[in-house]
């Protein structure tokens, strides 16, 4: 059964690790992990080299100006943001995983849908719809006879208030989908216990459910919080200066990297403390699940006004986050259907598939193996590569593709000049300007997708089964192809879903590293609204809905499948 | 316990990296020219085309808005990058600062384009011009002239409407404010603008425009080929209807003239076939390329006796102000810190 276990006696790793030395499979695993992590980490080494370059007065313009307050709205979007991801998140996941209404098994994947939109095209629709010049206040204006916007008044969305609702509809996704996971994961004998001690429902939520989800609702809400901070799209047509276009102004318009690469890794010493602290907060816990029998977890029959209420918090997010603004992008798409069968589109989608299911797949190996070289060798080293590893997700897109730049043209410099020393002949620049490169650009990017979820999942895992199988005699690979994986398989479909879709909306990255002649669905879409042209976007973007919404689907289908499959097969 | 996962997946993995790899291999045949572009692609594309079609030189692109220039600096001497063709004096001039370029030096190209659209060393070469001017409402604004420091004035409370002032765009025309007027001075305009304006700087040019068209301001600040692309656009004809609420306003006409910036093109310093990106240049500046720029994107040539198209003529007369490129270039960087000192993008309530 699920259990947290308070003792400080306890070191459920320490537990895991032999006394004996370590095996060669176990030593492979390690090595492999630790150049993966380093791989992953070069970018941000890179940036750090940067930023230790003298900058000037740089710091007494912004400690002068834009900083102080730029850190307090950052402040209050995180809050306001974390607060609706939470909310939503957690309670739409809750109402799918624990009751039984209506229209469940429809919202149970819709939910995800918002997902699969990149961000800033959702607030350039928003703003579309809502601001001075759009229909709701054209006819609101027509309807009372308004003349100028001082005759009424209306919540003006290019704002900070604006930027918190949209992009908290937009990225509660990552929360739902973790906490989701989670919740289908605990085992029903902690919640059929807690029944029978009389706990209702509200106390089964808050006492049992919701402490058990907490790692997985972190990193959802970690993911959430870091999609904020590296965002420059959105807060640019909301108008909200955040830290993130200090960075980018210091860069661009300042001529000073240094001073922005600077600025960038603050705010990453800010998400590393907040993350730190959130572990330490928890670091006597443990929420291994002991058994792998699946019973039915126990569900709530809702009826009446109780659904109809259970509906409407379902469908609202659904409706905020995809279907209002989807209808928009429908609009302008139908006037340009035509261009759905242009052979360069139909490029753009086969070079964005190839890229992302490749990533994907990469991404969630690497992170597997980190996370479980993290498990067969448990010091602060390992913990501390695996979390700096993945967080550069926390890094406005665009300086992260600078860092990433750098590492790749140093290697592809360095094989050249070897091999012109040695044989003559030099090969040119081998990563950069290929898709290895993107490749390579995604996985650092989006490891902290993959790696948040995967250590969840393994966290799951109760060290008994390493140490019994162990004992029948597999090592550590065997242990984690045979025991580990099979086990947490929701938990690997969830990763690869989000790193994928994550990977066909990414757009800094691809845009700068990209080969010649090569577009991308991402920056299809892109190319239309760096001209103003944003309609002209609207094609590839619901292309890149319909892409990203069939994993989502697949993975609501599979899933359900699966914990079925187990039920009846156990009860 | 269900299914194994069995390792040979991480083959597969291996294999599909490299197809991807091969997928896309660096252009570095002959008969190329590789093109790193800070310009969109539909604006550039009818040009090259062009260029492929008179010279037989096939043309390779890669378009970004940001890091291109960090891109060539990191790839050092094996940079497949020929030419890199952008927007803005700042950026030009920028790649000259990092080292990037190398000095053009043809007959051809300085016949074409006078001394003053051209770096003196050559390393960067302007193509075309754009003007920074006020879009008004032909209802609700009399004035037919305007100056940029008359913006600063109470009469325009509530009134403007412009994007946000940290873009390249913003930052040109106040980089030229502060030339001709210090740093000190353009700090109170700056915040006497800011006090007229309508709502928080946010969105593009053309959204200034629909603001305009349906009454939440009265001007706004716009470069001047989007009313081309607005009076054109067929898909979105309401585009068309916004373009027709509102007239330009060349600011500062009756005397210094219009802030205008130029798009142009530097050659890189590792190009790997300088012939070609030498040809591509000459043709950029060429009769035939200065019209398209003129005919298809609204810009005006550099090229003595290439004239403006007929549409963009029929927008007023402009008189660009005659304030060396270098001094908007050298003036950005105070320029950019003066937008956060004022809390420009803050909005009027501040």
């Amino acid at each position: 059964m699920s259990s947290i276990v308070s003792s400080p006696t306890f070191d459920a790793a320490a537990a895991v690790r032999p006394v004996s030395a370590m095996t060669r499979s176990d030593r492979v695993l390690l090595a492999i992990g630790f150049l993966m992590a380093a791989l992953t980490l070069m970018p941000i080494l890179a940036l750090v080299v940067i930023a230790v370059q003298p900058t000037g007065e740089v710091w007494t313009h912004l400690l002068g100006t834009v900083l102080p307050s730029s850190l307090v709205t950052t402040g209050l979007l995180m809050l306001g943001v974390g607060a609706i991801t939470l909310i939503v998140g957690v309670g739409t996941a809750w109402l799918v995983t624990m009751c039984r209404f209506p229209g469940r098994a429809l919202f149970d994947w819709a939910l995800l849908i918002p997902l699969a939109v990149p961000t800033y095209i959702i607030a350039y629709t928003y703003v579309e719809i809502l601001d001075y010049t759009g229909p709701v206040q054209g006819a609101l204006r027509a309807l009372f006879g308004f003349k100028t916007s001082r005759d009424y008044w209306f919540p003006e969305i290019r704002s900070l208030g604006g930027a918190i609702f949209v992009m908290g509809f937009v990225l509660y996704p990552y929360v739902y989908l973790t906490t989701r996971a989670s919740f289908l994961l605990q085992s029903a004998c902690a919640l059929d216990v807690s029944r029978t001690l009389g706990a209702g429902p509200m106390r089964l939520f808050f006492v049992v459910a919701l402490p058990l989800a907490r790692p997985a609702i972190v990193v959802g809400l970690s993911l959430a919080l870091m999609e904020c901070l590296n965002d420059i799209g959105a807060v640019t047509f909301f108008g909200v200066n955040t830290m993130t276009f200090s960075v980018y102004d210091t860069w661009i318009h300042r001529s000073s990297l240094a001073g922005a690469a600077q600025l960038a890794c603050g705010m990453l010493a800010i998400v590393f403390l907040l993350l730190w602290a959130e572990r330490y907060a928890r670091r006597k816990q443990r929420f291994h699940i002991t058994t792998s029998r699946y019973l039915a977890l126990p569900s709530y029959q809702l009826t009446g006004p109780r659904a109809g209420l259970a509906i409407l918090a379902c469908a609202l997010p659904v409706l905020l986050g995809f279907v209002l603004p989807a209808a928009l992008l429908v609009d302008y798409a139908s006037r340009r259907l035509d261009e759905l069968f242009d052979p360069a589109l139909m490029a753009a989608v086969g070079n964005s598939l190839v890229l992302s299911i490749t990533a994907a797949l990469l991404t969630v190996a690497i992170g597997i193996l980190l996370t479980y070289a993290q498990r067969i060798q448990h010091n602060p080293a390992t913990q501390l590569f695996g979390r700096v590893a993945s967080i550069g997700y926390a890094i406005p897109g665009t300086v992260l593709a600078v860092g990433i730049l750098i590492p790749l043209a140093a290697f592809d410099n360095f094989i050249d000049g070897f091999s012109r020393s040695v044989f003559g002949v030099g090969t040119g620049l081998l990563m950069l300007g290929s898709g290895a490169a993107l490749i390579y650009a995604y996985m650092v990017r989006f490891l902290a997708v993959a790696h948040g979820q995967i250590e969840g999942g393994f966290g799951k895992v109760t060290p008994h089964l390493d140490m019994a199988a162990r004992t029948l005699g597999r090592n550590s690979v065997r242990t984690l192809f045979e025991v580990h994986l099979p086990l947490i398989r929701p938990i690997l479909l969830t990763a690869v879903l989000l790193a994928f879709v994550d990977c066909m909306k990414e757009l800094p990255a691809t845009i700068l590293l990209r080969p010649f002649n090569f577009e991308t669905l991402a920056t299809t879409v892109y190319n239309a609204a760096s001209r103003e042209a944003f309609a002209e976007g609207a094609v590839p973007a619901l292309v890149i809905v319909l892409v990203g919404l069939a994993p989502a689907v697949l993975l609501a289908w599979s899933s359900a499948q699966s914990f079925r499959g187990r039920k009846s097969a156990r009860g | 316990m269900t299914k194994t996962i069995r390792p040979t997946r991480s083959g597969l993995l291996a294999a599909a990296l490299f197809t991807t790899a091969a997928m896309a291999t660096p252009a570095l045949a002959d008969g190329e020219v590789n093109i790193y572009s800070y310009r969109q692609p539909v604006l550039i594309q009818p040009l090259l085309d062009a260029f492929t079609k008179e010279t037989g030189i096939k043309t390779n692109v890669i378009f970004a808005s940001d890091g291109l220039a960090e891109r060539i600096q990191a790839e050092g001497a094996n940079s497949p990058a020929d030419v890199m063709m952008t927007v803005d004096i700042g950026r030009l001039d920028g790649a000259k600062q990092l080292g990037i370029t190398q000095p053009v030096s043809s007959e051809v190209v300085n016949a074409n384009i006078p001394a003053e659209f051209r770096d003196p060393e050559g390393h960067w070469i302007g193509l075309t011009t754009r003007a920074r001017v006020v879009y008004a409402s032909k209802d609700r604004v009399e004035q037919d002239s305007i100056t940029y420091e008359e913006l600063a004035d109470e009469k325009w409370r509530g009134r403007i409407c412009t994007r946000s002032g940290q873009h390249v765009y913003s930052i040109g025309l106040f980089a030229s404010m502060v030339a001709h007027h210090g740093a000190e001075k353009t700090e109170e305009w700056l915040a006497g603008v800011r006090d007229n304006l309508a709502s928080k700087p946010s969105g593009n040019d053309r959204a200034q425009v629909k603001a305009i068209f349906a009454g939440e301001c009265d001007i706004s600040l716009g470069n001047t080929y989007y009313m081309g692309k607005m009076q054109t656009n067929e898909k979105e004809p309401e585009q068309k209807d916004w373009a027709n609420s509102v007239k330009i306003l060349f600011p500062n006409t009756e005397e210094r003239g219009t802030h205008v910036n130029i798009s142009g093109v530097v050659m890189a310093k590792n190009a790997p076939h300088p012939a070609e990106a030498l040809k591509l240049i000459e043709f950029l500046s060429s009769d035939a390329a200065q019209q398209v720029y003129a005919e298809a994107n609204y810009e005006y040539p550099v090229k003595p006796g290439v004239a403006a198209s007929e549409r963009v003529k029929s927008w007023g007369e402009i008189k660009p102000d005659s304030l060396p490129l270098a001094e908007i270039a050298n003036n950005r960087k105070t320029a950019s810190e003066l937008v956060d000192k004022v809390g420009f993008n803050d909005g009027p309530s501040s």
